[in-house]
């Protein structure tokens, strides 16, 4: 299985802005003062030893994951503005003749995981089939409401592609796409579903948008069940722990170190750390990431987890 | 993990000492409650004395966390003082400062709990 990040940000999109751009160029300038830097081979070679905090950037799309098994059929978790980049990649792929049956898998219907869909270019193309499926009963009235006319200028009936909602039960296994999908109910305002997909011996979770109240013992059992063994878990580590349990208690998002605890105890191979904070900047995020592998470090047992972050247009093959 | 209390004025003093991880930590919690129910804006404010505790995981947070919790609903005072350096490192990891008052030392602490 091959998991593509199209958008990693949480709550609201945001842009690396000038004055970010700026401290990255004198970051990586004032580090080349004194070094022989003649050849394209020189600056790349210099380049690699600089930090992503300073040569890239964590993107500021919301959420939307690409899940590949190598079928024809497209997967897809979340419909945040993420889609957009991935609707245009996927067009320079297939281009618009090639009618595309595309699997969407819905965490809830709040703004930033539903905004990216009117700019989800297959839904303009007559032939394209796109299933959305989600545990909310209320999912059709979302994404037709978001393309009312007051909000949005093409109404959802206008929409050329077939649309179809498919409403899926918590805990029932199903076959779609050539997966083994099945849900898990997570802590959210107006709820949220995490969804786990297993292929060819492997398995992904992507649970976003969870929070993980300190005292729910019953509910903390459940979710390390519904992690047991994966080979990655896409993680909502929005907070810091402290936050998510003081000022930010009851907002509805987690923390690094409930990832690393609740993926410890479910024997999960890899935590991806994902819905970033809004208000974090690149070397914030890349601060998080270091200290998070510490604390796996110093509470690791007997099993370890590798912990990475994730990026807009990271790939990773398990 | 061994809980020593004593008494200070007014302060409960509990020495903790060995490792707050995934074996320890019910009992801990058990032997913690009985303390923090005295920890009430009229009872006794809670010092507690970390230089014993060599390794604290993520369930041992968890009991943290709680604790904090159910002493800001009594409107009691709790101080955290004398972290060894890879305990602070995990509170710092976790900006546990946003939920306790750590002190460097002993006496920092008995001050914060007496004002
Ligand atoms: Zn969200
Ligand atoms: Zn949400």
């Amino acid at each position: 299985m091959k998991i593509k990040f199209w958008g990693t940000r949480g709550s609201i999109p945001v842009s690396v802005t000038a004055t970010n751009i700026r401290e990255k160029l004198v970051a990586a300038l004032s580090g080349a003062i004194g070094r022989q830097l003649t050849t394209d081979a020189d600056i790349n070679d210099y380049l690699n030893t600089l930090g992503f905090e300073v040569t890239g950037t964590f993107g500021g799309h919301s959420s939307c994951v690409q899940i590949d098994i190598g079928t024809e059929d497209h997967i897809i978790c979340d419909m945040g503005s993420g889609a957009r980049p991935l609707a245009q990649s996927l067009l320079t792929r297939f281009g618009p003749a090639r009618p595309q049956t595309y699997h969407v898998f819905m965490s809830h219907l709040h703004w930033d995981h539903i905004m990216g869909f009117p700019f989800f270019t297959p839904v303009y193309i007559p032939g394209n089939r796109i299933i959305i499926h989600s545990c909310h009963a209320e999912v059709e009235r979302a994404f037709r409401r978001q393309q009312d006319p007051i909000s949005f200028p093409v109404e959802f009936d206008q929409l050329a592609a077939r649309i179809e909602f498919e409403i899926l039960q918590p805990g029932q296994v199903y076959a779609i796409a050539g997966m083994k999908v099945s849900a898990q109910k997570q802590h959210h305002s107006g709820d949220s579903y995490g969804w786990r997909f297993e292929h060819g011996g492997q398995a992904v979770v992507y649970s976003t948008d969870s929070e993980h109240p300190v005292d729910d013992i019953a509910g903390q059992a459940a979710i390390v069940e519904f992690f047991r063994g994966a080979d990655a878990v896409i993680f909502d580590a929005m907070y810091s722990l402290a936050e998510a349990v003081s000022v930010k208690a009851d907002w509805g998002h987690s923390s690094n170190i409930v990832g690393v605890e609740l993926c410890q105890q479910a024997k999960v191979k890899r935590l991806l750390m994902f819905h970033h904070e809004p208000a974090y900047c690149d070397g914030k995020l890349t601060q998080l990431l270091a200290e998070t592998r510490r604390f796996e470090e110093i509470t690791r047992e007997d099993h370890r987890v590798e912990v990475l972050t994730t990026w807009d247009g990271m790939e990773l093959e398990l | 993990m061994d809980i020593a209390s004593r008494q200070d004025g007014s302060i409960r003093i509990l020495k903790l000492t060995g490792r707050l991880d995934q074996a320890s930590a019910d009992n801990f919690h058990k032997a913690l409650i009985p303390h923090l129910d005295d920890c009430s804006a009229t009872g006794n404010p809670l010092l507690l004395d970390f230089s014993g505790v060599e390794y604290i995981s993520s369930v041992g947070l968890r009991v943290m966390i709680l604790a904090a919790k159910q002493v800001k609903v009594q409107n009691g005072k709790v101080a955290i003082a004398n972290l060894t350096p890879i305990v602070a490192e995990v509170f710092q990891i976790g900006r546990f400062n946003l939920v306790f008052q750590v002190f460097q030392n002993y006496d920092d602490a008995v001050r914060f709990l007496n004002q």
